[in-house]
């Protein structure tokens, strides 16, 4: 066994140590390349008070979710949120904080935390409700807004195919807020369809490069739809 | 006439030039797709991480792993590329997305655009849309003139909370094509059949009608 392996063998190993009222930054568009068993386990650990970060909050019954059921999170931090009843309602009663953030903003924020940069300046938000309270710096004779990165004391991501040591490949428009929720958290659970010996994958091919991942785990995915369009053939 | 949706968006296709990168908004903006003028090709990014977005897939070819922004499932044509959210997000803040089409509920006279919030109603969250209005050189808004009250959505001033502030040039609305400067809409063209005094009546913000205002052709 190589210092370098990051292979996990149970879920219950791939989130030992997240407890109550900590952060959790998850990768995934809607329902489309999210770490979906992870979710589940941490659903089965029960942990309460989560400040979860990740561009939706899944449907009702699936994704993220699953965590309102038992009302395991505290603040949710999305871009667009309101697919599932059961956010509704939680957010409706108080129960639930929503900080809705751009979504360009709330990619950045992350790539930022994974990168070292505290915070950045954008013109999104200048102006609109998302600007208020928050320094403003002129350059170039335009506006802009202090934004402040996010750290995760844990993040999990979903990937297609990583080596033992944790280097990834995203298949398609799974890779989403994958890559750069994989470098901003203290902990970093990948979940991949298949883990393969290093030196199988090309290293120019790989998106996320292994010093980002702390434990690694193979898993079956169900990958639910969330809106099935298709054309006459 | 009032332009139908698919007129608004052979209207809004006339703008598109050969090599354009274009990212669509959710709804409407979508059907221009349908509408791309013979003899140039333009691509489309969807914000998710997909530059060169194809038609929906045959029932055969659907991948749970290839959506769209509005989670759609999606195809990619030949030349596409596929990269995280923050690349797609430094693609459209970082200016190189050529042309961008979105929907509003309100757009004034200094180019403010409100779009994603109506106070007292459920709030979903603004998605990718601030950073477009914020970034975009070349936007523009499609929308009805007024809403189901008849209430004027072309004001002086935005009464509800803004997606962004002095971003929109240009509003192709059922009524009319509008740009705005200086602090006023301009009048350019008009549905066939509607009076200049009817888009008059319907502007609540400063409008400026020049001379002669041309009919849109379909």
């Amino acid at each position: 066994m190589s210092g370098f392996d990051k292979v996990v063998h149970s879920y219950e190993e791939a989130m030992a140590g997240l407890g109550d009222g900590m952060t959790v930054i998850a990768g995934g568009f809607g329902i489309c390349g999210i770490p979906e068993n992870l979710i589940k386990q941490i659903k089965k650990m029960g942990v309460k008070g989560l400040t979860v970060v990740s561009n939706n909050c899944g449907v009702d019954g699936f994704g993220l979710g699953i965590l309102l059921e038992d009302k395991q999170i505290r603040t949710m931090v999305a871009s667009y949120v309101g697919e599932n009843k059961l956010f509704e309602q939680q957010m409706m009663s108080g129960e639930l904080e929503v900080i809705l953030t751009p979504q360009g903003t709330l990619a950045e924020k992350m790539r930022a935390g994974g990168a070292g940069i505290p915070a950045f300046y954008t013109a999104t938000g200048y102006g609109t409700p998302i600007g208020e309270g928050k320094e403003v710096r002129e350059f170039n004779g335009r506006k802009y807004i202090l934004e402040e990165a996010i750290k995760g004391d844990f993040a999990i991501v979903k990937a297609w195919k990583a080596d033992r040591y944790g280097n990834a490949i995203y298949r398609h428009t799974a890779q989403n807020f994958n890559p750069m929720a994989a470098t901003a958290g203290k902990i970093t659970v990948m979940e991949v369809e298949e883990i393969v010996e290093p030196g199988e994958l090309d290293p120019t091919q790989v998106h996320t490069p292994g010093i980002y991942v702390d434990r690694l785990i193979q898993g079956t995915f169900e990958k639910r739809i969330e809106k099935r369009t298709v054309r006459q053939a | 006439m009032t332009l139908s949706r698919e007129q608004m968006a052979m209207r809004v296709a006339r703008e598109l030039k050969d090599g354009y990168y274009v990212n669509l908004g959710i709804g409407i903006p979508t059907l221009v797709a349908n509408y791309i003028p013979e003899g140039i090709e333009v691509m489309f990014q969807s914000e998710n991480g997909l530059l060169g977005m194809g038609p929906f897939p045959t029932e055969d070819n659907v991948d749970p792993d290839l959506i769209n922004a509005g989670k759609e499932t999606v195809t990619t044509i030949k030349g596409a590329s596929i990269f995280s959210s923050a690349d797609s997000f430094a693609m459209i803040r970082g200016g190189h997305v050529d042309f961008t089409v979105l929907g509003a509920f309100e757009v004034d006279v200094e180019g403010n655009i409100a779009s994603w919030m109506v106070p007292g109603k459920l709030i979903k969250g603004m998605g990718g849309a601030m950073d477009l209005v914020a970034a975009a050189p070349n936007i523009i808004v499609m929308m009805t003139h007024a809403d189901k009250y008849g209430n004027s959505k072309l004001l002086p001033k935005c009464a509800l909370p803004l997606t962004g502030a002095g971003c929109i040039k240009k509003v192709l609305t059922d009524l009319a094509y509008l740009e705005i400067a200086d602090g006023a809409f301009i009048l350019k063209e008009r549905a066939p059949g509607i009076s200049v005094e009817e888009i008059v009546e319907k502007t609540a913000g400063k409008l400026i009608v020049p001379d002669h205002v041309p009919e849109m052709q379909f």
